[in-house]
């Protein structure tokens, strides 16, 4: 036999999100289907990893080089896969290499050659890889001194943004907008540099910002998972930026010009395994703006967004496995080389911690300050923003509010509050172009916008009939909404609703637009015509998770809901699982026999406990696991008690 | 959703998440209905770049929604604008999803896209050709031979045939190489037989050197051979190749004498010129994420695809052998002769819409093309 290390991030932070510890479970569970043995080592409790049922042997240990050499010691892999644990476990296995603790043991690294991991951080390394593989990067200059720099300004204009050479953290470096603030910054980035250089780039702030993910095999098979747009444009990390799940607003030939650049920069780097790669675009040409060797944030949300398992993948690539030769678990038919083709949208908004810290800078930079993250998926852009907003569990924060919302003179300014403020300004008739000037949001979602700010008009001055009703549950619009512009309770909503036999149905999320038959149960809701999600014959439990992550609410709640489904099918009772996060295990479409990807409000789960009941019984839920999100659930007053028994019950 | 018309043909399904515009256009989808699966469409306009041919192609368009107000530099009008101005009609708000499981369960099938009641309809539709008994071809190949030059600069501006297809000039040709200035090597010409060619098989073509000649379908053999071809390209096409052995029969007397490459119809037409046979695919492949493997190196490549009709690999002639295949269902996606200057590719190495992985097949063929001709 052989076995294999896997080498596990630290605790859960900004940096380092919760969404990787929802990837090595998944892994490990690769490796072992191909008869390795795995050896996990991790710092944090609260992950399903840590559990002894998901690896052969399990350290909680700290992630430090004696540590671990004490463990490879007395475990003595052969192979050490480090591209699954997030930048910590790049740098330990660079560490571990520096130590010569990987030669002393002879252990092999897997995944990601360790001179791309070495080098993938260093900017001059980068430079002169995308110049040998011709792939263009922003204009730059490295000046020596103040004459020269202001010759480049003459030659590219404003604004440039200025990095020291050799500092820490590019102290003395920003960037410069006018050219007061230029002259500023070239000196004092002159003085910081102790060899008195600074390197001039050209700002990309205000570009489009666009994501690949892709795969490659020891074979040089290559294939992307998906794309992804940020509606926030380049500025913004993209942690803390919307994203839309496949680009929106490009034709066929720039999606294949990225695409095949992102292919050209996987193979010339070397990866066997997943990759993130992103790209500024205005709509041509392109810059490439960075790449992460390895499995990253983007990647589990991809992965939940087509249903393409990529850290099961990867785990695979990496003990030689080629992509044909996986086989696709969401048809079970289809191997792993193809392309995944989204027949939706999938919106993810971030989930920042203002609401509990309401006087720290709300600012959205180049530095990540979200905790956690929800998605949403419809066949409507509209729909897919205003589920994500109601999966945020923000009260009072959703579009519904017709007041006058917050300032909209930072609007230029990339906030948490942006959506909201866009939402309102459009609400006072504010031009659309005056809105894409100053953020230079691409028009396309401002027309989404102004397209929900048109129905929240028409709800308020028209009469609700069964199709204008229908219209606004088309674009994403909840009872509570409507109600609120329509003068009627959410409970009355519901019941008109129903009256008129305007009912959700669920779609499948099958990564191949219904060309072949799925045997994954992962669906979302929609306003349309057929539904596929038939209720669960037997016994079943629905359990409701904890939604994004944020202050107050971890990912244990996650764990406790993987647990939950676990124990439920032990028992012979189907468990459907009801979650809104991406970075969790229990949105793992083969955690539950079930997975509905829907926000974690009344609406959608009394309706899929409608969707679930046979013969006027409705399944019971599960609440106690899924922290205070599952727990309000169940507490809902007046009407939405007696109104919904199933939710009180507990499973037995 | 486009134009008030009535739209009649055969429904089927493409899953490609990108490349609208050079679907509509293409000439493969000459009578049929297309259904989009991803949902919203339209979202970047019709620009003057992305056309595949001089007109749409489609009998009508399929959309869970379309875009109104799209959003991009090179847009200069919508995709309703697109459909009206050429007289197709379209249909938007459907659930796009439920239509393509019913014909990936039950095949494709002929629709019709009407303004009246349904009753009306399946009456007007049991009378309406099957797509399996057109002839297709003759409606979008090019009644005159005509020189690549890269495509016009407003092909609105440019005198329709009754066709549709432009009329250009016909073409006197003389030796290859003519053009080229002397200090260079000839350029390879290479005659494009357009059974419904994608014009990005031409700018492929020409990007790469060649001097390229597109054919009427109906072209005799002897006629092209006495333009002194460097290589023959047949092009892809719409339609049941059993319809066309008007074009077979002098496919069947160039093979070995000039270097042929086939693609998508015209790998079918060379199996069925010697003698292999074509078969139909329940609901087809459609759409730029399908998986080839290259027999020989074992390497798979994602593919764009646009066929419904396959060839039977039990049928092939000694000679003729499967180079590629289909990793979704194993249907043969390529095949290459043992003896003749002769390979061919079920899927669109061309791309526009798909990905761009295959455009090596271009320079396999160029290379073959050098070889041959040395």
């Amino acid at each position: 036999w052989k076995k294999y290390w896997l080498l596990a991030p630290a605790p859960s932070s900004s940096a380092r999100p919760p969404s990787l510890t929802t990837r090595e479970p998944k892994a490990c569970k690769a490796l072992r289907e191909e008869g390795v043995s795995v050896v996990l080592v991790n710092s944090n409790p609260a992950t399903i990893m840590t559990d002894t049922d998901i690896a052969d042997h399990v350290y909680i240990e700290p992630l430090t080089v004696e540590v671990i050499e004490r463990i490879i010691a007395k475990e003595r892999p052969q192979g050490i896969l480090p591209t699954l644990g997030g930048q910590t476990g790049l740098n330990m296995a660079v560490a571990l290499s520096d130590a010569g603790v990987l030669d002393r043991y002879n252990v092999r690294l897997l995944g990601t050659p360790l001179e791309t991991i070495r080098k993938a951080e260093d900017r001059e390394f980068f430079r002169n890889f995308l110049h040998d593989i011709g792939e263009p990067e922003p204009p730059n200059r490295t000046v020596n001194s103040m004459e020269e720099a202001l010759a480049y300004r003459e030659e590219m204009g404003l604004p440039l943004v200025v990095r020291p050479a050799y500092t820490l953290g590019g102290t003395g470096g920003g960037i410069a907008n006018t050219q007061g603030e230029f002259e500023a910054t070239v000196a004092s980035g002159l003085a910081s540099s102790p060899i008195s250089q600074v390197l001039l780039e050209r700002s990309l702030v205000g570009w489009k910002e666009i994501e690949y993910e892709v795969i490659r095999d020891g074979d040089d098979n290559c294939i992307t998972v998906c794309n992804m747009e940020n509606l926030d444009p380049m500025g913004a990390h993209t942690g803390d930026s919307i994203v839309v799940a496949p680009s929106q607003t490009l034709t066929d030939k720039e999606y294949q010009m990225l695409r095949s650049a992102s292919l050209k920069i996987i193979r010339g780097l070397g990866i066997e395994g997943g990759c993130n790669i992103q790209m500024a675009e205005p709509d041509s040409p392109y810059y490439v703006i960075e790449v992460n060797p390895r499995v990253s944030r983007s990647s589990a949300l991809a992965s939940k967004a087509t249903g393409y398992p990529i850290a099961r993948v990867s785990a695979k690539i990496a003990v030689g496995k080629r992509l044909h030769e996986i086989p696709n678990a969401v048809t079970g038919k289809t191997g792993a080389a193809f392309e995944p083709a989204l027949d939706y949208c999938v919106v993810k908004i971030p989930r920042w911690p203002f609401d509990k810290f309401p006087n720290g800078d709300r600012q959205i930079t180049t530095q990540m300050k979200a905790t956690g993250e929800v998605m949403a998926i419809d066949r409507s852009f509209e729909a897919a923003l205003q589920k994500a907003i109601r999966s945020l569990e923000i009260e009072g924060m959703a579009t519904d509010g017709h007041g006058e919302g917050p300032d909209t003179r930072n609007l230029m300014e990339p906030n948490d509050l942006r959506l909201w403020a866009l939402m309102a300004a459009l609400r006072r008739n504010t031009p659309p172009e005056e809105l894409m000037g100053k953020t230079f949001i691409d028009p396309w979602f401002i027309s989404a916008m102004q397209r929900i700010v048109n129905m929240e008009r028409r709800l308020l001055g028209e009469t609700l009939t069964p199709d204008l009703l229908y219209r606004a549950k088309r674009l994403g619009f909840s009872d509570r909404q409507v109600g609120t512009l329509a003068d009627m309770l959410p409970e009355q909503v519901r019941n008109l609703r129903h009256d008129w036999n305007l009912r959700p149905v669920y779609k499948m999320v099958d990564t191949c637009a219904a060309e072949f038959e799925a045997v994954t149960p992962y669906y979302y809701s929609t306003y349309e015509e057929e539904n596929e999600a038939l209720p669960l014959p037997g016994k079943k439990a629905i359990v409701i998770g904890s939604g994004p992550i944020r202050i107050g609410q971890g990912i244990e709640f996650d764990y406790c809901s993987v647990h939950a489904a676990w124990a439920l099918s032990q028992a012979g009772v189907s468990s459907v699982m009801i979650n809104s996060n991406p970075e969790t295990v229990s949105t793992d479409f083969d955690t539950s026999d079930r997975l509905y990807f829907e926000p974690l409000d009344e609406e959608a789960v009394r309706d899929i406990i409608d969707n679930e009941t046979v013969d006027d019984v409705p399944p019971p839920s599960v609440v106690q696991f899924g922290g205070q999100t599952a727990i309000n659930l169940s507490q809902g007053p007046g009407p939405r008690r007696s109104a919904y028994p199933g939710l009180q019950r507990r499973c037995h | 959703m486009g134009a008030l018309a009535t739209g009649h043909g055969e429904v089927v399904f493409n899953t490609s998440m990108t490349g609208y515009q050079e679907v509509l256009t293409d000439p493969s989808y000459a009578g049929q209905l297309v259904t989009l699966t991803y949902p919203l469409v339209g979202n970047y306009g019709i620009n003057p770049q992305d056309f595949e041919s001089a007109k749409i192609r489609v009998a009508g368009l399929i959309v869970r929604e379309h875009c109104d107000r799209p959003s991009h530099g090179q847009s200069d009008r919508t995709l309703d604008e697109y459909l009206k101005a050429q007289n197709i009609p379209g249909i938007c708000g459907v659930d796009t999803r439920a239509i393509t499981r019913r014909l990936r369960q039950h095949g494709v099938m002929m629709g019709l896209l009407t303004t009246e009641s349904p009753e009306a309809a399946v009456a007007q539709l049991a009378e309406m050709p099957r797509y399996d008994d057109q002839d297709l071809v003759r409606t979008v190949t090019t009644e005159a031979q005509y020189r690549w030059d890269g495509e016009p600069v407003t092909l609105e501006a440019l005198p329709l045939t009754a066709s549709g297809n432009i009329s250009r000039p016909t073409l006197v040709v003389g030796s290859p190489g003519e053009n080229s200035g002397e200090t260079q090597e000839p350029r390879p010409r290479i005659l494009v037989t357009d059974v419904g060619v994608k014009y990005n098989i031409l700018r492929l073509l020409q990007e790469r050197g060649c001097e390229v000649i597109a054919m009427p379908a109906a072209t005799s053999a002897e006629d092209m051979l006495a333009m002194n071809p460097s290589g023959i390209l047949l092009s892809p096409g719409p339609g049941d190749p059993q319809l066309l052995d008007y074009v077979v029969d002098n496919v069947r007397q160039v093979l070995g004498r000039v270097p042929v490459m086939g693609i998508c119809l015209g790998h079918q037409l060379v199996a069925r010129a010697l003698g292999g046979q074509t078969y139909k695919l329940p609901f087809g492949h459609r759409g730029g994420n399908h998986p080839v493997q290259d027999m020989s190196s074992g390497r798979v490549y994602i593919t764009a695809q646009n066929h419904g009709f396959a060839v039977d690999p039990d049928t092939l002639p000694a000679g003729l052998e499967v180079s590629h295949i289909n990793l979704n269902d194993g249907t043969v996606e390529g095949t290459r002769h043992r003896d003749m200057p002769l390979f061919t590719i079920q899927y669109h190495s061309e791309a526009s819409p798909g990905p761009r992985d295959n455009e090596y097949i271009f320079d396999q063929f160029l290379g073959m093309v050098k070889e041959f001709n040395h």
